[in-house]
C-alpha cells in the first residue's frame, strides 16, 4: 500500500471512526427506547388510576359551549340585531338506537322536509358523536307539544332552548347589518371546528359578515362525566364561553327611515356620512328585504320570489350600484381646472347650445338647447352648464381629469367595511388600451367632463367625494362600524383610517363651495326648490345619468320599454356650508330631475340630522 | 486473523443457507422480524379499524405490493445503488420543485404531482435518495470528512428538506433532514462541529417559528399545554394519553379498548394507533412491540458493521437510524413527549405511501447484505 497516495482513504482509520459512531447510534437508541419505556411506565402504571377514572365506566366527554353572539346596535343604542330564545328539536346521535327509523317517524310528526334532514346530516358529519345536533331550530307551540306527548318514543331526542338572531328593523338596515344564516357545506370546508363547534351559524351578508369573528366570540367548553348511556352526571371542569362583542354601528336608525321613506317608491340609494370621520349615518338601498327568514334558511319559493324581483331588493345598490354620475361630477371637475388646469374661475366660454371639437362637425349637446350664452365657472356649476365643462376637459385632458378624479374616489373601492363594493370606474386611455383594445377619442375626455360616457359610481363614491371636499381635502375612509365593546375589554377605541389629503388652495375651495350653495340658495340655481324654510346653507349639486340603471339583466331590458325613459336623478351635498356635519348622495331611479326629486329627499335627511345635533 | 482491509470473514456454518437465500438475496432475519411487525399490526388495525375485514384486505395488499418493491430493490447491487445515488437525488429535487410550482394543494400544503396515471409523493423519495446522495458523497472523500466536505454534504441535505418544508410538510422534511444527518454523523464528523451545530439549532428555533404557518405553531402550543384546548388540536393528546394510561400493564384485551371503539381517540388507525395498542394490550404489548422494533433494529445493526466499503456502510446505517427516528417520533407523539407531527408508526399505521419508501430501504439493507463478497480465506 505505500505507493498510494496520502490523500487516499485509511480504511483502518475510516472503520474505527465508523464503529464508535456505531457505538454512539446504539446508545442513543437504546436511551431514547429507555425514555419512551420510562413514559409508558408512567402513564401505565402511575398513571393507570387517575386515566382508568376518566376512562372506565364514565366517560368524560368536553362538550361545546356556544358563545352568545354579539348584538348590533345603532349611533343611538337602538338594537339593529338581537339575541332571543327559541327552541329547537336536537339528536344525539350515540344515543339515538335507529338513526334512520326515528328521523322518519319524526317526519311525520313534526313535518321536517327533505331540506332540513340533509341539513341535519351534514352537521351530524362534522360533530362529535356525544354532540346535541339540531334537527329543527324554531319549533312551533303545536309541534314542541305532540313532540312531548311521544317523547319516550325517542330516545337521544329533545328539545333545547338556543338564541335565535333577529332584525327589529327588518328590511330599514338590512343592507348594512346584514344577516346570519346556516352554516353551509362549502362554509364548513373553511371553518376551524374548534371555534365552531355548537355553532350554526354564520354572517353571511352586512356587517355581520365583516365583523363575525369580533361577534361570534369564544367557545367555551363543559367536561362532563357521564355514565354508560352518556346522561351527564355532573360536570367536572367548565371553561365559559367569552360572549361576542357588540357593534355600535354609526348608523341612526331614525335617520336611515327617514331616508327611507323619503325615497318613496323611487327604487334607488341614499348614502350620509359624517366628512369629519367618515362615519357612515345613513346607507339606504331601496327595494330592501326582510332579513329574518334568512335566519332559519329562507323557503326556496320565498326566496326565488325575492330573486326574481325586478327591482332586485337583495342587491346593495349603495356600493354596488354603478350609475354615470352625471353632473354631479362639476364640482370636482371645476377644482380640477383651478387646481390641475391652471384654469382660472373668471375664465369664460360661449354657450351656444351645443360645442363643437375643432375640425368636426359632431355637435356635443347642452342640456339647454338654447343655450346659457357667456359662462364662467361658477355659473357652469350653478346652471350646469354642459357646454363649459366640456371646454374645460378639453383644456385639461383624459389624463390630468384622471389623476385628479381618482385623488377624489372615483374608479377606486372607498375601504367601507361592508362586503362586495365596486369600484365603479373612472376611465384613462390606458384603460381603454387595455380592457377595450381600443385608442382613446378626443369626444371621450368631454363625455368624461359631464360624468358620462365610461364614467360609472356609486352612490357610496359619491357620498365620499362630496365628503372630501366638504373636508377640504382630508380623505378618510367611510365605515359603518363606530366603536366594539366586549365584556372583556370594556371598549375598543375603533379610529377612523385617514388617508393622504388633497392639498387644495383655500380660495379655489371657496369658489367651488360658493358655487354649490348657488345651486341651492340662488335664482338661477338648479336646486332652489329646496331652499325655502333653510336656515343654514346648503353647498350641492344636481345630476342626472341618462344612460343605465342597474339591471343590466334580462329583466331591466323589459322594464325599460315599459318604464318611462326618465333619467335616473341624482343630488350630492354637504350642510351647513361653512362648517359641514353630513354629506349626502341620492340617486332616485327613473326620478327625472335631480333638483326637483332627487334633492328634497337629501334635505329631508340633513335637515333631521342638523336638528338632532341641536341640544 | 487476516490482514483488516474491510472485508469481514464469513463464518463457514453459514454457507449452507447462503446458498439458497443469497440467490434470492433476502435477508432471513430481517424478513422475519418484518413479518413479526404485520402480525401484530393486523392484529391492532383489526380493532382500531372496526373490525372490518376490508381495511385489513386493502391494508395486506399494500403491504404485498410494497415487499414485491422491497424484493426487486434487494436484486439491485449495491454498486449500482451507489451508482444511481446522485440521479435519484437529482430527480427527487427536480420534482419537489415541479410540486412547487404545479403540484395538487390538499389539505392547504402542495405534495403531489400528478403524473397522470398516478399522484406522487416525490418527498416521499428524498427519504431515500437523500441518504444515498450524502453517502455516495462522503464515500469518496476521506473520512472522517473535511470541514468544506461537511458544509457541501449540509448543503445538499438542505435544499430537498428545505423545499419541502416549503410545501409545507415539516414531519417529511425532518425526517429527510435527519436521514442525511445521519449520514454525516456516522461519517465521522467531529463531535465539536456536531455541538456547534446543536447549539447553532437551539439559537435559531425563535426565527423557525417566525416562519412557521398558524397551524404548525398551534401544534406545538398544543403540546407544551394541551389542556388549553381539548376541543381542538389538544383533544387528540388528552384522549390519546387516556387511552393510553386506561390500558395500564395488561391492556384491556384486545377489541376491549373503551376509548378507541367509543370514537373518543381520533386518527385512530393512523397517526394514533400506537395509543390503540396500548389500550388494548397494556404496558407488557408495549414493550413487546418495542421489543420487535429494537430486533429489526438490532439485525439492521448487524448488517451495517458488516457491511463492506464505505458507502453501503453509511447508507445501511443511515436507513437504520432513520427508522428508530420514525418510531420514536411516533411513539412519542402519541404518548404526548414530542409536538404533534403527522409522522405514521412505521409499518404498523393504516396507509400505503410511506409503506413502501421503508421497505424500499429494507430492500437496500438486504441487498447490501446479500450481495458482499466471500472472503478467499
Amino acid at each position: 500500500m505505500s505507493f498510494e497516495p496520502l490523500s487516499l482513504k485509511d480504511r483502518l482509520l475510516e472503520q474505527r471512526v465508523f464503529l464508535n459512531r456505531i457505538v454512539a447510534a446504539v446508545l442513543l437508541i437504546i436511551t431514547g427506547t429507555a425514555g419512551l419505556a420510562l413514559r409508558l411506565v408512567y402513564l401505565q402504571v402511575m398513571g393507570h388510576e387517575h386515566y382508568s377514572d376518566l376512562s372506565r365506566d364514565n366517560q368524560v366527554k368536553i362538550s361545546p359551549l356556544p358563545p352568545p353572539r354579539g348584538l348590533i346596535f345603532d349611533r343611538n343604542g337602538e338594537v339593529l340585531a338581537d339575541n332571543v330564545p327559541s327552541y329547537s328539536l336536537e339528536l344525539i346521535p350515540e344515543r339515538v338506537p335507529n338513526l334512520s327509523q326515528t328521523l322518519e317517524e319524526l317526519k311525520a310528526l313534526i313535518n321536517l322536509n327533505d331540506e332540513e334532514i340533509r341539513r341535519f346530516n351534514a352537521l351530524k358529519g362534522r360533530a362529535k358523536n356525544f354532540e346535541s345536533v339540531p334537527l329543527r331550530l324554531q319549533l312551533g307551540e303545536d309541534e314542541m307539544a305532540r313532540f312531548y306527548v311521544h317523547m319516550p318514543r325517542f330516545p337521544g331526542v329533545e328539545v333545547r332552548s338556543r338564541s335565535l338572531r333577529t332584525y327589529p328593523y327588518g328590511e330599514l338596515a338590512a343592507h348594512v347589518v346584514g344577516y346570519v344564516g346556516r352554516i353551509s357545506e362549502s362554509e364548513l370546508q373553511h371553518l376551524d371546528p374548534s371555534i365552531y363547534s355548537g355553532t350554526y351559524h354564520i354572517g353571511k351578508n352586512g356587517v355581520e359578515k365583516t365583523y363575525e369573528s369580533v361577534l361570534h366570540g369564544k367557545t367555551g367548553y363543559e367536561e362532563l362525566e357521564t355514565n354508560v348511556q352518556g346522561r351527564a352526571i355532573h360536570v367536572l371542569g367548565q371553561a365559559p364561553a367569552i360572549p361576542g362583542a357588540d357593534l355600535h354601528l354609526s348608523l341612526d336608525i331614525r335617520l336611515q327611515r327617514t331616508a327611507f321613506d323619503a325615497l318613496g317608491d323611487f327604487d334607488g340609494a341614499v348614502v350620509a356620512l359624517e366628512p369629519a370621520t367618515g362615519r357612515v349615518l345613513v346607507l339606504v338601498s331601496k327595494p330592501s328585504f326582510d332579513p329574518n327568514p334568512f335566519v332559519q334558511g329562507i323557503p326556496r319559493a320565498q326566496y326565488d320570489t325575492l330573486q326574481r324581483n325586478p327591482g332586485r331588493p337583495l342587491y346593495n345598490r349603495a356600493l354596488r350600484g354603478i350609475y354615470p354620475p352625471g353632473s354631479t361630477v362639476k364640482p370636482f371637475m371645476a377644482l380640477a381646472g383651478l387646481e390641475a388646469g391652471g384654469i382660472p374661475a373668471s375664465r369664460r366660454t360661449y354657450c351656444p347650445g351645443y360645442f363643437r371639437l375643432p375640425n368636426s362637425e359632431h355637435k356635443y349637446r347642452d342640456w339647454r338647447s338654447g343655450g346659457h350664452g357667456s359662462v364662467d365657472m361658477k355659473y357652469g356649476i350653478t346652471q350646469s352648464c354642459d357646454v363649459y365643462f366640456y371646454d374645460l376637459a378639453l383644456h385639461l385632458g383624459i389624463e390630468r381629469m384622471h389623476d385628479y378624479m381618482s385623488r377624489f374616489g372615483f374608479g377606486r373601492r372607498s375601504g367601507i367595511d361592508l362586503d362586495g363594493e365596486k369600484a365603479g370606474l373612472y376611465p384613462s386611455p390606458e384603460w381603454k388600451r387595455k380592457h377595450r383594445k381600443q385608442h382613446w377619442f378626443p369626444g371621450e375626455t368631454l363625455i368624461a367632463g359631464i360624468g358620462q360616457g365610461y364614467v360609472q359610481a356609486t352612490p357610496l363614491q359619491l357620498a365620499r367625494a362630496v365628503g372630501i371636499l366638504a373636508n377640504r381635502g382630508r380623505v378618510l375612509e367611510p365605515r359603518v362600524t363606530d366603536r366594539i365593546s366586549s365584556t372583556l375589554e370594556q371598549e375598543n377605541p375603533y379610529p377612523p383610517t385617514e388617508l393622504e389629503p388633497i392639498a387644495i388652495d383655500p380660495g379655489h375651495w371657496r369658489t367651488v363651495v360658493d358655487a354649490m350653495i348657488d345651486v341651492v340658495h340662488s335664482q338661477s340655481g338648479t336646486a332652489k326648490g329646496i331652499a325655502p324654510g333653510l336656515t343654514y346653507h346648503v353647498a350641492g349639486k344636481t345630476g342626472t345619468a341618462q344612460v343605465f340603471s342597474v339591471r343590466q339583466d334580462q329583466e331591466y331590458k323589459k322594464m325599460h320599454v315599459k318604464e318611462s325613459l326618465q333619467d335616473h336623478a341624482w343630488f350630492i351635498a354637504f350642510a351647513p356650508a361653512e362648517a359641514p356635519q353630513i354629506a349626502v348622495a341620492v340617486i332616485a331611479e327613473h326620478g327625472g330631475h335631480g333638483g326637483s326629486v332627487a334633492a328634497p329627499i337629501a334635505r329631508a335627511v340633513v335637515d333631521q340630522y342638523l336638528k338632532s345635533l341641536q341640544p | 486473523m487476516t490482514p483488516d482491509n474491510g472485508y469481514i470473514g464469513i463464518k463457514l456454518h453459514e454457507a449452507p443457507r447462503r446458498q439458497w437465500l443469497s440467490r434470492l438475496h433476502v435477508d432471513l432475519p430481517l424478513l422475519a422480524g418484518l413479518l413479526m411487525l404485520a402480525g401484530a399490526a393486523a392484529v391492532i388495525l383489526y380493532s382500531a379499524g372496526g373490525q372490518k375485514l376490508d381495511v385489513l384486505v386493502r391494508q395486506g395488499t399494500r403491504l404485498g405490493l410494497a415487499m414485491a418493491v422491497m424484493f426487486v430493490i434487494a436484486q439491485i447491487h449495491p454498486r449500482y445503488l451507489r451508482l444511481y445515488g446522485p440521479v435519484l437525488y437529482l430527480i427527487g429535487v427536480l420534482l419537489l420543485t415541479g410540486v412547487l410550482l404545479m403540484g395538487e394543494t390538499s389539505l392547504g400544503a402542495k405534495r403531489w404531482l400528478n403524473l397522470g396515471v398516478v399522484r406522487f409523493q416525490p418527498s416521499e423519495m428524498c427519504k431515500l435518495s437523500v441518504p444515498m446522495m450524502i453517502a455516495w458523497y462522503l464515500a469518496a472523500q476521506p473520512l472522517p470528512p473535511k470541514f468544506r466536505h461537511v458544509v457541501a454534504a449540509g448543503i445538499l441535505i438542505l435544499v430537498p428538506t428545505a423545499m419541502i418544508a416549503k410545501q409545507p410538510d415539516l414531519g417529511t422534511a425532518f425526517l429527510v433532514g435527519v436521514s442525511g444527518a445521519a449520514v454525516l454523523f456516522l461519517s465521522g464528523m467531529s463531535w465539536r462541529l456536531i455541538a456547534a451545530l446543536a447549539a447553532i439549532g437551539a439559537a435559531l428555533l425563535p426565527v423557525g417559528w417566525h416562519f412557521m404557518h398558524d397551524y404548525q405553531r398551534d401544534r406545538v402550543l398544543m403540546f407544551l399545554n394541551p389542556e388549553a384546548d381539548p376541543l381542538g388540536r389538544g383533544y387528540h393528546i388528552i384522549q390519546s394519553k387516556i387511552a393510553i394510561g386506561s390500558g395500564g400493564i395488561y391492556g384491556k384485551g384486545w377489541l376491549r379498548g373503551t376509548q378507541s371503539h367509543l370514537e373518543f381517540l381520533p386518527e385512530r388507525s393512523t397517526d394514533f394507533i400506537f395509543a390503540v395498542f396500548a389500550e388494548e394490550f397494556g404496558l407488557l404489548g408495549c414493550l413487546g412491540l418495542l421489543g420487535i422494533y429494537l430486533f429489526i433494529l438490532g439485525r439492521c445493526f448487524s448488517i451495517v458493521v458488516q457491511a463492506q466499503d464505505s458507502f453501503t456502510r453509511l447508507l445501511s446505517g443511515a436507513l437504520t437510524v432513520t427508522f428508530f427516528v420514525y418510531v420514536f417520533v411516533n411513539v412519542g407523539m402519541v404518548i404526548g413527549i414530542l409536538p404533534v407531527v403527522g409522522v405514521p408508526l412505521p409499518l404498523v399505521s393504516y396507509g400505503g405511501t410511506s409503506m413502501v419508501t421503508l421497505l424500499a430501504g429494507f430492500g437496500m439493507l438486504m441487498s447490501i447484505q446479500t450481495h458482499r463478497k466471500l472472503m478467499p480465506n
